[in-house]
Order: structure tokens, then C-alpha cells, then sequence
């Protein structure tokens, strides 16, 4: 049996990754999908913790953080596709109109 | 065996994630996103929950990563280097923010290592029927609050993607 604690390390260092990319990249689009690395890190604890206190709401919890990443992607892309038609750009460093 | 596949597929996890950073073309990071959400589902496979396991295939890996390459494709982006040209101020931040976010792993690291490690003895599948008989009984009204987020999330997307409104 694999311990509880291997999947929290693993979950942290995805995170980790996720949060790396968010601020490294410069992709609006790499932004996005960091943040999909990080929510699927957070539902892999999410699935540990219910597996390890065999309690099924864990689980349906990665449920409803599906559904909001899937309503985050849409929006969120159609958002890019506003920027690029107005920019020529996906660079978000150029989108800085509000940047006082 | 149970190790050796737990081994195997966080590797593939991690090394996918970093790919997707590492990757010029944000078409390439996609296509190594799907390899992560994959193996991330075969994890579940081994936590017994094998309907998030196949949800996570055919919502993430299917649909969503779906639209993000149809949108990539779209936009048709050329691979321009000028764009991911960072100013110095940038540069800068980056060799305060990876010791930090190397020091912060650490930190959960030590933490979580003394969660209480005591295997799992129960049995608890986390099959279609055990989630549906929670979801439609104890969290009923989330579960109908969700198709009204995926409602105007849907009137959102049009909203902003389309050209005159």
C-alpha cells in the first residue's frame, strides 16, 4: 500500500510546477494551463485524503473543482481569443493598458 | 507492483508537467497536459476511485484540453521568439521566485511527511454508485447550483469571443 504522504509530496511538487509556470511564462495561454496543473494537483489531494479516510465527499468534491475548471477554461479562452483579435499578441506583458 | 506503478506514473506526471513549461509552442505544452491529466487518472485508478479516474479522461483530458487546442489552432499563432523576450525586471524576479518556491516544496515537504502514514485498511470504491447516491442526496443543491455557473459561464464565453455585441 502506497502511504498518504507520497501522494501529498507528489501533489506539492505538481503545485509547484503550476505555480512556477503561472509566474515564469509570459503565454497567456501557458497561464491557463498552469492553473490547470495546479487545480488537478489540488484534486489529486483531494482523491488521497477521501481514499485514506474512506469518505466518498472528497470525491465529490474533485466533482464540483471540475466543473468550475471547465467553466475557467471556457471563459478564460474566450478571453484570449478577445485579446489576440485586439493585440496581435498573446504576450500578457503587452496587455497593460490598466498597469498605472 | 502497487509502488512500481505509483513510481511510474508520478514520474510521467512530473517530467509532463515540466514539459509543458519547457515547451516553445504552447500547442506542444497542450498535447503535454493531456499526458499529465492521463496519468494523473491512472493515480486515481490506484486510490480507488475509478469514476473520477475515467471523469477526469472525459472531461479534462477530452473536452476541455480539446477546446484549449482548438483555440491554439485557431489563432494559428506563429512561433514568434520576440514575444517571450522578458524585460529585466523579470529576469530579476526569477532568481528570488525558484529558491522561494523551492523552500516553500520544502516546507510542505516536512509537514506532510508526518501526516499520519498508517496505510489505508478500509475499503471504500469510489464507484458511480457511491458518488451518485452522495451527490444526489446530501449535495443536491450544489450539484444543481453547478448547471447554473456552467450556464452563465457559457453566456460569458459568447460574450467576450464574439466580434460586435
Amino acid at each position: 500500500m502506497i502511504p498518504l504522504n507520497w501522494y501529498l509530496i507528489l501533489a506539492a511538487v505538481l503545485f509547484l510546477v503550476g505555480v512556477l509556470g503561472f509566474f515564469l511564462k509570459r503565454n497567456i495561454i501557458a497561464l491557463l494551463l498552469s492553473v490547470e496543473i495546479m487545480l488537478n494537483a489540488v484534486n489529486l489531494t483531494f482523491v488521497a485524503f477521501s481514499s485514506q479516510h474512506a469518505q466518498i465527499r472528497g470525491q465529490i468534491f474533485v466533482f464540483f473543482v471540475l466543473v468550475v475548471a471547465a467553466a475557467e477554461a471556457a471563459v478564460g479562452l474566450a478571453l484570449v481569443i478577445a485579446m489576440f483579435r485586439n493585440r496581435e499578441s498573446l504576450n500578457v506583458d503587452r496587455s497593460n493598458l490598466l498597469k498605472w | 507492483m502497487i509502488q512500481i506503478l505509483f513510481f511510474l506514473f508520478a514520474a510521467l506526471a512530473v517530467g509532463a508537467a515540466i514539459n509543458v513549461l519547457v515547451q516553445k509552442h504552447v500547442l506542444y505544452s497542450s498535447l503535454s497536459l493531456i499526458v499529465m491529466l492521463t496519468s494523473i487518472s491512472a493515480l486515481f485508478v490506484l486510490l480507488q476511485a475509478e469514476f473520477l479516474a475515467v471523469i477526469n479522461v472525459i472531461v479534462y483530458a477530452g473536452a476541455i484540453m480539446v477546446l484549449f487546442v482548438f483555440v491554439i489552432m485557431l489563432l494559428n499563432l506563429p512561433a514568434d521568439p520576440s514575444d517571450e523576450k522578458e524585460t529585466d525586471r523579470l529576469r530579476w524576479l526569477k532568481f528570488i521566485g525558484i529558491p522561494l518556491g523551492i523552500f516553500l516544496l520544502l516546507l510542505v515537504g516536512a509537514t506532510v511527511w508526518n501526516v499520519g502514514s498508517a496505510a489505508n485498511t478500509t475499503q471504500m470504491p469510489g464507484t458511480a454508485e457511491a458518488i451518485g447516491q452522495s451527490m444526489f442526496t446530501e449535495y443536491l443543491l450544489p450539484f444543481e447550483l453547478t448547471s447554473l455557473l456552467i450556464l452563465i459561464a457559457l453566456m460569458g464565453a459568447v460574450v467576450f469571443a464574439k466580434k460586435d455585441l
